[in-house]
């Protein structure tokens, strides 16, 4: 339905930011207090370690540690297993989350049928899941790749979904008087004005998926870093389990900036304000 | 001033249109009825809440009529069509598409071979002044720039008639008298059929050939006010006193309305 009488236009006031050299500088200052609240944490860190605060490893120790288990290629090992289970379920779950969130964007029926299913189970979190995928899929790799698509799944649909619902109306029937279709404005205008939603749906979803990754590998695992934890904590081997974590803090900040590069191409058109 | 050539190209024949307007029935037209002839420049205006977006909706095929009936030469209109040329105030361009991907779009909807596109492209980029800036996104692009673009889009599909909805209402000024004397140019070339909404009595009468007054509660037309003023419409006329004497009359029939619901 078109608005019978439009509200005037409210002027955009675009915020006057940096630019160019001024730019760089702010960018360089971030830089130099990103690195020195590192730094600070280390040091910080060592000198508990050196108070000898509940057997707190130090750095120098975790890193000894980091070398061995890279030499021995069970780092490697151990975080490719991980990698590729969060690959797996997280690839799952936004393929199968994003024709969903479409379909409910798109058709009310769609929407009253899976709009229930889709926040109840929103409520539940992943994790909790994680007994009955056992008792149904075994302890193999499916019951954990599983609860890794659910986490992805249930965080892409619903920003897919609410980037369909808040498509600019002016947008789609720009494209109609122009002779679009139905199929055509969906493919033409729906999904790219979507997209950006989308794309921070899949980045919440990584999250999400990397985090129940490790909670599930707890649970029974013969390979991935949540299994070395476990078993380190077995022994008593804090400096692994600080490798562990490590390495799974570093591995998660990859894949984000990844796909932060990736979502800063592809919505490079937006007007950001 | 010329003859209008007729049979009219547009007809609103007893239109009447309704909304549910939270949760109550809103008449936003009653009983509209208006003829534009082919080749006509008609411009539209009146307070707000007169039903001109609904009259330009109901052309565009965005909306039905409640009763009534729009007819382009003779036939109901049923639906958008490209044979409908809409601008939009919020210009509407697709933000993901440059300036010639924009002014491209219906032609790839209507699977215009690629050479002939280009054509066109090149063609109506040149029209609107934008050729610099094919490859631009919009959010480069000024307001003014912005809108040309949208005409450019419009005109590529070569749509029989121009519905154009406060255009250049967002626009300073400036640009507006610019954008208005560049719409006037192509217009005078190709003679096509505009209706133009707008809320500035001074654009209105600047750009018609008649001056359709619109009232409010329910939306109908309230006077229709020729424009008997040579083209091309020149800086001399806008400052003329024949010119001020329409503008005049339009503004009385725009701001002293008798109102049957207060």
């Amino acid at each position: 339905m078109s608005d019978p009488q439009p509200d005037p236009p409210t002027p955009v006031r675009r915020v006057a930011r940096p630019k160019g050299a001024a730019r760089q500088a702010v960018h360089r200052r971030l830089l130099l207090l990103n690195l020195s609240a590192a730094l600070l944490g280390l040091a910080l860190w060592a000198f508990f370690s050196y108070l000898k605060l509940a057997g707190l490893p130090g750095p120098l120790a975790v890193l000894e540690r980091a070398g061995q288990l890279i030499s021995n290629g069970s780092l490697l090992n151990d975080t490719l297993a991980s990698v590729r289970r969060v690959l797996i379920g997280f690839a799952l779950g936004t393929l199968l989350a994003i024709p969903v969130g479409f379909l409910m964007g798109w058709y009310t029926v769609a929407r009253g049928l899976m709009e229930p299913y889709v926040q109840f189970f929103r409520t539940i979190p992943p994790l909790a899941m994680i007994p009955l995928a056992i008792v149904f899929l075994g302890i193999g790799e499916v019951p954990k790749v599983f609860v890794i698509t659910l986490a992805a799944f249930l965080v892409s649909v619903i920003s897919t979904y609410q980037g369909v619902v808040n498509v600019d109306k002016v947008l789609i029937n720009a494209a109609r008087v122009l002779g679009a279709s139905d199929a055509q404005v969906f493919r033409r205008v729906v999904i790219p004005a979507s997209s950006p939603f989308i794309l921070v749906g899949m980045r919440t979803g990584l999250g999400a998926a990397w985090s129940t990754l490790v909670a599930a590998e707890l649970i029974a695992a013969q390979e991935g870093l949540g299994h070395r934890m476990q078993q380190a904590q077995v022994y008593y081997d804090l400096e692994t389990i600080f490798v562990a974590l490590i390495t799974i803090g570093l591995t998660g900040l990859v894949m984000d900036r990844i796909l932060l590069r990736l979502e800063a191409r592809l919505t490079a058109w937006q007007e950001r304000r | 001033m010329s003859s209008l050539p007729s049979p009219d190209k547009i007809v609103f024949d007893a239109v009447t249109c309704s909304f549910e307007l939270a949760g109550q029935p809103f008449l936003a037209i009653d009983q509209v009825s208006l003829g534009i002839a082919d080749g006509e420049f008609v411009t539209l205006v009146g307070p707000s809440g007169c039903g001109k977006s609904t009259l330009m909706n109901l052309a565009a095929g965005l909306l039905e009529p409640s009763a009534g009936e729009v007819r382009l030469d003779g036939r109901a209109i049923a639906g958008p069509s490209p044979e409908r040329g809409v601008i939009f105030q919020q210009y509407a361009l697709f933000p993901w598409l440059t300036v010639s991907q924009n002014i491209e779009f219906g032609l790839t909807i209507k699977h215009t071979p690629k050479r002939e596109r280009d054509a066109i492209v090149r063609k109506c980029l040149d029209l609107v002044g934008l050729g610099q800036f094919a490859h631009a996104l919009p959010k480069t692009l000024s307001g003014g720039m912005k809108q040309r673009c949208a005409i450019a889009r419009a005109y590529a599909v070569n749509p029989q008639i121009l519905l154009m909805d406060e255009p250049f209402g967002a626009l300073d000024a400036l640009t507006r008298v610019k954008m208005q004397d560049q719409l006037l140019d192509t217009w005078t070339q190709d003679k096509r059929t505009v209706m133009f909404i707008t809320h500035d009595v001074e654009e209105a009468v600047y750009l018609a050939n008649r001056v359709v007054v619109m009232a409010a509660g329910p939306g109908r037309i309230q006077q229709i006010i020729p424009v008997d003023l040579p083209y091309p419409r020149t800086e001399a006329i806008r400052l003329s006193e024949a010119f001020l004497q329409i503008k005049n009359a339009v503004w009385r029939a725009v701001y002293h309305q008798t109102t049957p619901l207060a």
